[in-house]
């Protein structure tokens, strides 16, 4: 049904005066329910050290302070705390590497499975999406066994940002070929028929076909790994011990269990480990949805 | 499609790196996980000497075991029911012709895009009881303000109440997720049909119960499954709001698996832990995952 006729529809019926507003006031209400802790969290990062008590932490900020961020950010040498640049930038890194290649990856999984049917493929492909449904703790152990024992050319894969990239990549693989396949079984096959007399191979159909009309499923994919690896803790503090390669949700779990690090840096704190995906959220929030329902099977 | 016989081969060669890398680091990971939870593997060194099943003996007799299983029980139901209670509600709510329901609607969604790491730290502070002799803080206060002081109760610090404050975090992150899916389903049922049962004169209450809910049911058993296997994991929201608490009070098998095994270095139990996770993940998903498959390969 369009919405066009859906206006018609109730067009006929006008609603109850008094309905409507109890209607929009259970709405707002939830609206501020939800909002509550946003408010806490910006307004508490926003106090200065003088004024933040536990006991008015309902009341708005006397000016603005940026204190609180700054500390949580650059950390404090005097108190003895790590601020969470570090933890940001390793995020970072981490995120930005682990998202792409796993897009890529999935993407060419994804046209395999849908163009590219072979016997077997499915009953594979449920095998492949048992993978992320499954507790991580049950591969956590020979995962940093395994991890320990990889050197390729030097680099170190336990305690390090390639070790968090690859478990991510590998253990991404599932979500990003489900959301690509489903993707690209939508493209009508005509389309690769008229390729393949034009004389394209498997290859150009891919690169002159279905990569073009890619985009939409890029992002929905990217999105959807950006947010979770970005989030992601379980891995993080499994395979990074180490401080100086650990995320910013370890970073921010360390800051946030110190009991030296007041409360209003906590805070602070949890507000720059929430920002990036919170602003993907704000600025593509139709395509994160879309990341959400793949996530269910019903894409 | 007649195909060339060295496209096939190409088509194979492409999948086959996801193929192996799920069979190795899901499948293979997954027996490894198994065979450590056989063996006498209870400190830094391994010891592969096979003890047959007595790590699951030991284990479902440990008290804090029974414990964190009546948790994830306690934890599981109130988690789901708060979440679709809620999210269905919203979702009713939101399919009324709603002025600035994107707004709405991405109010109740946001939380999706912040780690659990972000929402414990910030839930903790929030149902922070305070203490009878400074005061009271966070919702305590709030209820305090609000002239609600009955409504005032100990939080996660009260062992009584324990997972249940977490299951209240849990909630505000996750039920936008079941709202979007139930909205989306609501908008797949025809209006008419809602039209036609009120020219019959239904009442809004039936129509709702008679004719919406048992439309919605496939919604209903993909947000269980949803929800479900993310109650049965739920490890990082633990960590960061409250840690196992007094007396376990909100500690699940999905932390004492990561105590035990990378603090605890007791890698046998921390294996069997979490194979018992993985078999109650499967019984949930795997039926899911099998009648998902079949119904989309009929179509």
């Amino acid at each position: 049904m369009t919405t066009q006729t859906r206006k018609l529809h109730r067009s006929i019926k006008p609603p109850f005066r008094w309905q409507r507003v109890v209607l929009y006031a259970v709405l707002v209400a939830f609206a501020v329910l939800y909002l509550m802790p946003v408010y806490v969290l910006i307004v508490t990062g926003m106090k200065s050290f003088t004024e933040v008590s536990l006991y008015q932490m309902w009341d708005l900020p006397k000016g603005l302070h940026f204190d609180s961020y700054a500390k949580a950010w650059f950390g404090s040498e005097a108190e003895g705390f790590r601020g969470l640049n570090v933890n940001f930038m390793n995020s970072v890194y981490l995120t930005i590497p682990a998202t792409i290649i796993s897009a890529m990856w999935g993407s060419i999984n994804g046209y395999i499975l849908a163009k590219w049917k072979f016997r077997g493929s499915n009953v594979l492909f449920p095998l492949l999406l048992f993978g992320m449904f499954i507790p991580y703790q049950s591969i956590l152990i020979p995962l940093v066994q395994t991890l320990q024992k990889i050197n390729l050319f030097g680099v170190r894969f336990y305690g390090s940002i390639p070790g968090l990239i690859l478990a991510h990549v590998i253990y991404g693989i599932p979500i990003t070929t489900l959301i690509f396949r489903n993707y690209y079984a939508n493209v009508p096959t005509e389309l690769i028929e008229a390729a393949r007399i034009d004389g394209a191979n498997i290859f150009g159909i891919y690169r002159y076909v279905l990569f073009p009309l890619s985009l939409p499923g890029f992002v929905v994919v990217m999105i959807w790994q950006f947010t979770s690896i970005w989030n992601d803790f379980l891995f993080a503090a499994t395979i990074t011990s180490n401080p100086e390669a650990q995320p910013i949700t370890v970073g921010l779990n360390n800051l946030a269990g110190s009991y030296i690090v007041e409360w209003n840096v906590q805070m602070a704190g949890s507000l720059i480990a929430a920002l990036p995906t919170l602003l993907v959220y704000i600025l593509l929030g139709r395509f994160f949805l879309r990341g959400l329902m793949a996530g269910s099977l019903k894409g | 499609m007649p195909r060339l016989n060295w496209e096939r081969v190409v088509s194979i060669l492409l999948i086959a790196p996801a193929v192996i890398a799920i069979a190795v680091f899901v499948y293979g990971f997954i027996g490894w996980t198994a065979y450590a939870s056989l063996v006498k593997w209870d400190k830094l060194l391994p010891d592969f000497t096979l003890v047959g099943l007595s790590n699951y003996q030991k284990l479902f007799a440990n008290q804090r075991f029974q414990i964190d299983l009546g948790n994830t029980v306690v934890f599981t139901v109130l988690f789901l029911i708060s979440c679709l209670a809620i999210g269905f509600l919203l979702a009713l709510l939101l399919d009324q012709q709603i002025r600035g329901e994107g707004i709405f609607r991405s109010i109740y969604l946001f939380p999706m895009s912040i780690s659990f790491i972000v929402t414990g730290v910030v839930w903790r502070w929030l149902l922070n009881p305070g203490s009878p002799e400074l005061g009271s803080t966070g919702v305590n206060l709030l209820f305090d303000m609000a002239g609600l002081g009955f409504l005032k109760t100990g939080w996660y610090t009260d062992p009584k109440i324990g997972i249940m404050a977490v299951a209240i975090a849990a909630t505000w992150q996750m039920s936008g997720y079941t709202m979007a899916m139930y909205l989306a389903g609501l908008r797949a049922i025809p209006y008419e049909l809602r039209e036609a049962a009120r020219v019959d004169g239904a009442s809004e209450w039936q129509i709702v119960r008679r004719i919406i809910l048992p439309l919605l049911q496939p919604v209903t058993l993909s947000a269980v499954i949803v929800l479900g296997h993310i109650s049965l994991k739920i490890y990082d929201l633990i960590v960061s709001m409250t840690g196992p608490g007094i007396g376990f009070a909100t500690d699940v098998p999905a932390y004492f698996m990561w105590d035990t095994t990378f603090r605890g270095n007791h890698f046998s139990r921390g294996a069997a832990i979490a194979i018992v996770l993985l078999i109650m993940v499967a019984v949930l998903i795997v039926p899911y995952l099998v009648h998902s498959i079949r119904t989309e390969a009929e179509l």
